[in-house]
């Protein structure tokens, strides 16, 4: 138990590190601007007064490595500073933008990945069979789609033809439970579509893995079916690498959802943060890329995590 | 399998021709419907504006988003400019976008862990922690932060999907040349006394061509997705020019009246990157990695 805990403890110091080196590529990147906020801000009405006091305002007159040191002790006490566009502060924004992301990341999560399991266990038991070689192109085509072509498909079937679903993800106050669903589901629709593709692939190659062990060679030779030599004896070996490679998978959910937000006009965290690349509204992107990279840095950890604690060597 | 071989203009000796077709007909079925989708992605890349019915940028009709007909076979976009010509100009722009950022990657990558290779362990080991560092920067967001930095432009383009993808490629060279370091053959030529970078060069680095050839069509596959995205956000490749995401983008507004002009660019999308996908499935074991790795 207890190489297992120093593992792990050692696994949580390194993504607390990587984290740190992240924020420091970040800021580094975003400060580097040709034109500064300042100048930017004030377009041409700017005078050599105005745009001192503006950088003094906006703290922009300091050096670089103050800055950062400032920025990231906001960062930890969570209030990561003012925006440039609007006058509000990054928290504010950020508080009411998270949560419907977290909605989408969850519903797509709990669509996802039952599906997937299915997909790869079933393809893994009939392996080299048609419905596994069909799988294999259905998930490997679906994994090269790009998240539009999916959302425009699914608009064109289910919003445009049969006039089933919206076209936009505008949750309505109080909505009730069918609303709901029907509101969201073609933007989970669409950001499930790749993510199942990966993981029931990943998923495959770890049942099948473990198929070519010599105990399921045993468990054959004693007369087991394929059924039965996958569920009871394969599966539960192959657990951690299966959960390591769902939480992969749903690590590339973010990526997936800036495309998704965008297209459904979802009011979240991604939509929030390709908003302020087009404006160029620094603080606001500094904090949502630091959030994201965060969030892909925990899946990373949870797979890790899983990965050893499944490791039967390092159980007690 | 070489797709070097395959897809450069090869000179047409008698048995040069019979080692292609050989090779084709060992390839399955899915692999050789995504090698033809290659093929015809880089001829559509290389020649499509001489095919072209109309010039690129030309308002040729006077219905907008139009279905498909004899004069316009894909439609009209939203000025009323003819799909047909601009998904052949966009594909273009993201073919060689996406192989010029790739070869760059992997290039890079190959290069990098060959030198970590045979600079021991000190280097080599540096050089691991960075690339893991870099790795866990999630592609979209590194690129955003990026864009919104330093304004998007091709070369920009270039670099980003370079910094995105040499780690990954870097780690895949690596383990390679890792375990090749084992063999005996270099081990042998170790022992009569050849220097680090001669190993890398002459007995390491051939034999790992086949997998990073793979290695590199999957790396294709990410850029041809990261960029279109980008073009997609309105972030990519800026107007007047425009790669396919971008065609995508500007014709958003037909989506509701189901109009082609918003369909065709990204199914072009679509069947590139399908084809790679399959192609690169269809080749012989040897050497390949499992995907979802970025």
């Amino acid at each position: 138990m207890n190489t297992t805990l120093v593992l792990i403890l050692r696994r949580i110091g390194i993504a607390a590190l990587t984290l740190l080196l992240v924020s420091l590529v970040v800021f580094t990147i975003s400060s580097l601007l040709p034109g500064d906020a300042a100048a930017e801000a004030l377009g041409q009405s700017a005078t050599a007064e105005t745009l001192a006091a503006l950088r003094a305002q906006l703290g922009l007159d300091q050096p670089a490595h103050v800055r950062y040191v400032k920025w990231l002790a906001g960062l930890v006490a969570g209030d990561p500073g003012q925006s440039f566009t609007n006058d509000l502060p990054v928290r504010e924004l950020v508080a009411h933008r998270l949560p419907k992301s977290l909605l989408l990341a969850g519903l797509t999560a709990a669509v996802a990945v039952p599906l997937a399991l299915t997909i790869g266990i079933l393809s893994a038991m009939y392996r080299g069979s048609p419905l596994d070689r069909a799988l294999n192109v259905g998930t490997l085509s679906m994994v090269a789609v790009p998240e539009f072509l999916v959302a425009t498909i699914a608009v064109l079937i289910f919003a445009v033809k049969l006039r089933w679903l919206p076209s936009l993800t505008l949750v309505p106050e109080n909505a009730t439970l069918a609303q709901l669903l029907k509101v969201y589901a073609l933007p989970v629709m669409t950001l499930s579509f790749v993510i199942v593709a990966q993981m029931a692939r990943m998923t495959r190659a770890a049942i099948i893995d473990q198929l070519n062990q010599p105990y399921i060679e045993m468990a054959i030779l004693k007369g087991v079916g394929p059924a039965r030599a996958v569920m009871t004896h394969a599966l539960p070996n192959a657990v951690g690498p299966i959960v390591n490679a769902a939480a992969l998978s749903l690590s590339h959910l973010l990526g997936g959802a800036i495309i998704v937000e965008t297209i459904f006009n979802y009011p979240g965290l991604a939509s929030l943060m390709v908003d302020a690349v087009t404006s160029r509204d620094m603080p606001v992107l500094q904090a949502c890329a630091m959030i994201f990279c965060s969030a892909y840095l925990l899946m990373v950890l949870i797979a890790d995590v899983c990965a050893i604690l499944a490791n039967p060597r390092l159980r007690a | 399998m070489n797709m070097a071989t395959d897809l450069a203009p090869t000179p047409t000796r008698p048995s040069r021709l019979r080692g292609l077709t050989k090779r084709w007909r060992t390839l399955p079925l899915a692999g050789r419907v995504g090698l033809s989708l290659v093929i015809f992605w880089i001829l559509a890349a290389v020649f499509g504006r001489m095919v072209a019915p109309y010039e690129v940028g030309a308002i040729v009709s006077d219905d907008v988003f139009q279905g498909f007909s004899a004069a316009h076979p894909l439609g009209s976009d939203y000025l009323g400019r003819d799909v047909l010509s601009r998904v052949l100009s966009g594909a273009r722009y993201t073919v060689g976008l996406a192989l010029a950022g790739a070869m760059l990657a992997s290039t890079t990558g190959t290069t990098l862990a060959l030198f970590a290779a045979a600079s021991g362990r000190w280097v080599d080991e540096a050089m691991s922690r960075l690339m893991d560092a870099m790795i866990s920067l999630p592609s979209k967001v590194l690129a955003l932060v990026m864009v919104a930095a330093f304004g998007s432009s091709i070369p920009l383009l270039l670099i980003i999907a370079t910094v995105t993808y040499v780690p990954g490629a870097y780690r895949i060279a690596r383990s390679l040349a890792v375990s090749l370091n084992q063999m005996d053959y270099v081990q042998a030529a170790r022992a009569r006394g050849e220097g680090r970078f001669y190993l890398a060069w002459s007995e390491i680095l051939p034999n790992m061509i086949h997998p990073m050839l793979a290695d590199f069509g999957l790396r294709f596959v990410f850029v041809v997705l990261m960029l279109s995205g980008l073009s997609f956000l309105g972030l990519g490749v800026q107007p007047p020019n425009a790669d396919l995401g971008s065609l995508v983008r500007e014709n958003t507004s037909g989506l509701g009246d189901g109009a082609p002009a918003v369909l065709m660019p990204a199914l072009a999308i679509a069947t590139l990157t399908i084809g790679v996908n399959l192609f690169i499935d269809g080749l012989p074991r040897r050497g390949r990695r499992s995907d979802g790795e970025a």
